[in-house]
């Protein structure tokens, strides 16, 4: 039986950390993922948990102590955001480079500056070529779903690589949503006990040696490896847990996408509000669909043009901005596996959301019409990339 | 009017529970089965500051993700906040606004530029004086957005919240009490 239950995104997610109850939790508090550490603290308090918390003074030293912990064998998990993660950065290299599975919560914050507080994926995004697996959740269910499939992706002997579980701060950590939660017994079963092949504690070996160049390469090559067999595990672990929670998962998912003439695709809680866009264009007869993106890494090149093959205009929407005059990094890896595809579809990229402006039913639909108008007059810039709801 | 969707802004100052009052409302809708979301809007964070909060009460699973541009209720925890916040914006003509005021409903109408649904005003002040002994304006709020926007039966709140407020304080049963007697007054007193 399952538990029918109403929590705000860290709540849920915390309450993950509960029923896996890891070994060791270095971590420092920062808006808006502080209520991770603060629940944990409180249910090692209350001795529901019995994870080794450690207090450390900044987030450099969390990573730095979650690789520790890591490395002498112990489940480890973090949770940071924005800065936090920003100051983690050398650390997060060391961490995938030394095969260690730490899974993170993240909860997608804004980077400074304009100092904000609010949602952006700017914090993870620019962690994305740092070699951890990203997993993004659209809302309370699919993080508390998304964190309770971690460690079971990163500790996989074929992947050995840290894991970020994300969500969108304050719009899915803060606000409160019914969930149904599984049993502690079946998420003991299913996580299960951690035995790495090895550790500092039970073998005489090196952790983050230097590698002179005859052997660097090789090493980033197998470090490659782990993250590119996580696709199939992902698919492996979400089947399993599928059958235990009634939930399907997939490297992402599909709304109304097969016979989709205009499809937006986006990542984390702006993909319900499309959803519902969708649902009153369809009762006007408008093909329109959604790709929600859940594995940003690795990045499923191959799934996503596959299942965007019968588009003919498609809108890829990224709530981070690269400064790169080609919007954001969704659109720009997307953009460039359709060309391998050799898609035919237009592509209009699209920035939104930053430092956490709403993105309402109304921005999606405006969206939809824009794909339209563009499918069947060309897209005259298609160098240019937009906003939505800026004020010039 | 039974409602498939019922969507209700909050408007508080920082520090005065306008974010507690809007989670305790989706506490006790999912407790009679319904989809619920309850968060807050935040700006700058401090004491005092105007802030938004946001109920979404639904019969069916809630998808959209952002905020309430036109709700069917809105209520205000200060009054102080009608000379500077628009908070009849986008509600609806069939809602209703509740506002907390120790002032009358004739010295409150002219500051609603014009709102044409029904205004609803409660004391919570003076409730939760003559009930708790101290000023706790979120236990008679919510029993007055209860009952303004007919989320639930009157008898069917009470039960409800004192099943939870009973476990709450299972330790501290005066306090159970004070709460029961707010919420049962509050009931009583908006209009």
């Amino acid at each position: 039986m399952s538990l029918k239950e109403r929590m705000s995104g860290n709540e849920a997610v915390a309450y993950a950390m509960k029923q896996i109850n890891p070994d060791v939790m270095p971590a420092f508090p920062i808006t808006p993922s502080t209520e991770l550490p603060q629940n944990v603290a409180n249910y090692i308090a209350n001795g529901e948990m019995t994870t080794e918390f450690i207090p450390v003074e900044s987030e450099h030293s969390a990573m730095s102590a979650a690789i520790g912990a890591e490395a002498a064998g112990a489940r480890t998990m973090t949770a940071t955001s924005s800065a936090g993660l920003a100051f983690m950065w050398e650390m997060l290299y060391v961490a995938a480079s030394s095969r260690l599975p730490i899974v993170m919560a993240v909860v997608n914050r804004a980077l400074t500056g304009p100092l904000n507080i609010n949602c952006e994926h700017s914090d993870s995004m620019g962690a994305r070529d740092s070699g951890w697996i990203q997993i993004y959740a659209e809302n309370n269910q699919e993080a508390y779903d998304n964190f309770l499939q971690a460690y079971r992706i990163a500790e996989h002997k074929k992947v050995m690589t840290p894991v970020m579980i994300c969500q969108d701060g304050f719009i899915v950590s803060h606000g409160v949503e019914n969930i149904t939660l599984l049993e502690d017994e079946k998420v003991k079963n299913f996580v299960g006990e951690y035995n790495p092949e090895h550790s500092l504690l039970k073998d005489t070996m090196a952790v983050g040696p230097y590698a002179t160049s005859p052997y660097g390469m090789e090493a980033k090559r197998a470090q490659a490896e782990g993250v590119n067999q996580a696709k199939d595990v992902i698919l492996e672990v979400a089947k399993e847990f599928g059958e235990i929670s009634g939930r399907n998962y997939g490297l992402y998912e599909g709304y109304c996408l097969e016979d989709a003439d205009y499809v937006i695709v986006a990542i984390g809680s702006a993909c319900g509000t499309t959803k519902d866009a969708i649902d009153e264009l369809r009762k006007e007869g408008k093909k329109v669909g959604l790709l929600k993106v859940r594995v940003f890494r690795p990045f499923p090149a191959e799934e996503l043009t596959d299942a965007l093959k019968n588009a003919k205009a498609i809108a890829i929407m990224d709530r981070a901005e690269s400064y790169s005059s080609q919007g954001g990094p969704l659109a720009a890896e997307l953009s460039a596996a359709l060309f391998a595809a050799k898609s035919k579809a237009e592509v209009k990229k699209i920035v939104y959301g930053l430092n956490g402006r709403d993105y309402r039913v109304e921005d999606a639909k405006d969206v939809f019409a824009a794909l339209e108008d563009i499918a069947e007059n060309g897209n005259k810039n298609p160098f240019e990339y937009t906003y939505i709801g800026l004020r010039e | 009017m039974e409602r498939q969707l019922t969507e209700i802004r909050w408007h508080g100052r920082g520090g005065q529970g306008a974010k507690t009052a809007a989670l305790l409302l989706a506490d006790v809708a999912f407790a009679i089965g319904k989809h619920v979301q309850g968060f807050p809007e935040y700006g700058p964070e401090r004491m005092g500051a105007p802030i938004t909060a946001y109920d979404r009460i639904s019969n069916s699973e809630i998808r959209v993700h952002s905020n309430i541009y036109e709700p069917d209720f809105v209520v205000v925890v200060d009054d102080t906040l009608l000379h500077t916040v628009d908070v009849t914006k986008g509600l609806k003509k069939d809602g209703a606004i509740l506002i907390n005021t120790e002032k009358s409903k004739e010295e409150i109408l002219p500051l609603l530029k014009g709102y044409e649904g029904e205004v609803y005003t409660i004391n919570a002040k003076d409730v939760s004086m003559r009930t708790l002994g101290k000023y706790f304006p979120n236990t008679p709020l919510l029993a007055a957005v209860v009952k303004v926007s007919g989320l639930m039966s009157e008898e069917t709140f009470l039960r409800e919240m004192e099943k939870s407020l009973r476990h709450k304080f299972r330790k501290k049963l005066d306090v159970l009490d004070g709460n029961m007697k707010a919420l049962k007054l509050a009931l009583k007193e908006v209009a």
